[in-house]
């Protein structure tokens, strides 16, 4: 009767040591495999055929690449676009394995922070180093707005500046906090009928249903999310000429 | 059927009958100019056939940028203690920013400040 239980990470077989760290691979590592293998299953199947008329594969792929590239041209712009393989990979990743993570008996990869916080700052450090390279100190203009009398400026840097900071915080923690919440809502629903008594399975498993089905879309609107704000985060240094 | 029956008369040239091939190359052209055309359109937001993602996605979005300014200012309030020694005033202050981030993190997800670009002055 343990929520967090699912989330343990076990170790099935160490790797390597590295000083006085075991290296393990984990059941973590192993899903995140397995959403991999799946990406590329499905990225290598739609492409082999090539057909103008598209299969069932072909089109899952197409829908995707679509919805990454409308989102992305849309936030950032056309100039963003050649930030499309970073940000298609984001969201093939989160999403196949947020999905991975509703069937049961899986490990969720994304209800861990470490793997949503690598993910956040993979996109914060890319905008921060390309931003400083396309335009050098210019980019310090981010923080400092125009037209506030210079009394308060300090101030507004300052705010600018945690604000800033703030950004891969919040976007990896909504991420690991909706996967984490949506599968322990989850697990009480059908634990209530051991922890009460098996009377109040009909609804429990009823309300446990309506969950899971909002949890699939969690899983999607999610995926989307981070692409979205990853693309609008890559489209604050795009618009400088 | 006129136009078909210029489609036919095309295939039964030979390709290397440099006029008509051109004039294919032109229609072709024409054609996909065309489809191309209404791409940019896809991008105004009313003209989406579907419901809009972007909508629920900016409702997900407010859930933390408050949380996550004050936890940031929080968390340098506290650095800036420890190097600088001078125990609560660092997080006293940037607990404040911190939360003043929030609130502007806040308004930029739910529009009601744009969002900061690096746009040349002239164009905002």
């Amino acid at each position: 009767m343990d929520p967090i239980h699912q989330f343990e990470i076990k170790k099935l077989f160490p790797i390597a040591r590295i000083g006085g760290m075991e290296i393990a691979f984990t059941n973590s590592a192993l899903f995140m495999l397995i959403g991999l293998l799946l990406i590329l299953l499905l990225m290598l199947g739609a492409t082999s055929s090539r057909a103008l008329v598209p299969g069932r594969l072909q089109s899952v792929a197409e829908i995707s690449y679509e919805f990454v590239a409308t989102t992305l041209r849309s936030t950032a712009g056309t100039e963003g676009m050649k930030f499309f393989p970073l940000v298609f990979s984001l969201f093939m990743f989160i999403l196949v394995l947020n999905v991975i993570g509703i069937i049961p008996y899986t490990f969720t990869v994304t209800s861990h922070i470490i793997i949503t916080v690598s993910l956040a700052l993979l996109v914060f450090f890319t905008v921060i180093i390309y931003g400083f390279w396309k335009n050098g100190l210019r980019f310090f203009k981010l923080f400092v707005p125009s037209g506030i009398p210079i009394y308060i400026l300090p101030l507004i840097v300052f705010i600018e500046v945690l604000s800033f900071l703030s950004r891969p915080i919040s976007h990896s923690v909504r991420l690991f906090a909706n996967m984490v919440a949506g599968h322990i809502v989850i697990f009480f629903l059908i634990a209530l009928t051991v922890l009460i008594s098996p009377f109040v399975a009909p609804v429990s498993v009823a309300f446990a249903l309506g969950i899971f089905m909002l949890e699939l879309f969690v899983a999607l609107v999610q995926a989307y999310v981070f692409t979205m704000l990853s693309a609008l985060f890559i489209g604050m240094t795009q618009h400088a000429h | 059927m006129a136009d078909d029956a210029r489609e036919r008369g095309d295939r039964k040239q030979p390709p290397l009958d440099e006029a008509a091939l051109s004039a294919r190359f032109k229609r072709l052209g024409e054609r996909l100019g065309h489809v191309h055309s209404d791409r940019p359109s896809e991008s105004s937001p009313d003209q989406r056939p579907t419901a809009d993602p972007s909508a629920i996605a900016r409702g997900f979005r407010l859930s933390t940028e408050l949380v996550a300014g004050v936890l940031v200012g929080a968390a340098v309030g506290w650095v800036i203690d420890r190097w600088l020694g001078i125990s609560p005033w660092g997080m006293i202050v940037f607990l404040l920013l911190g939360f003043a981030a929030g609130v502007l993190n806040v308004m930029r997800a739910a529009g009601v400040v744009p969002t900061k670009t690096l746009d040349p002055p002239d164009s905002n």
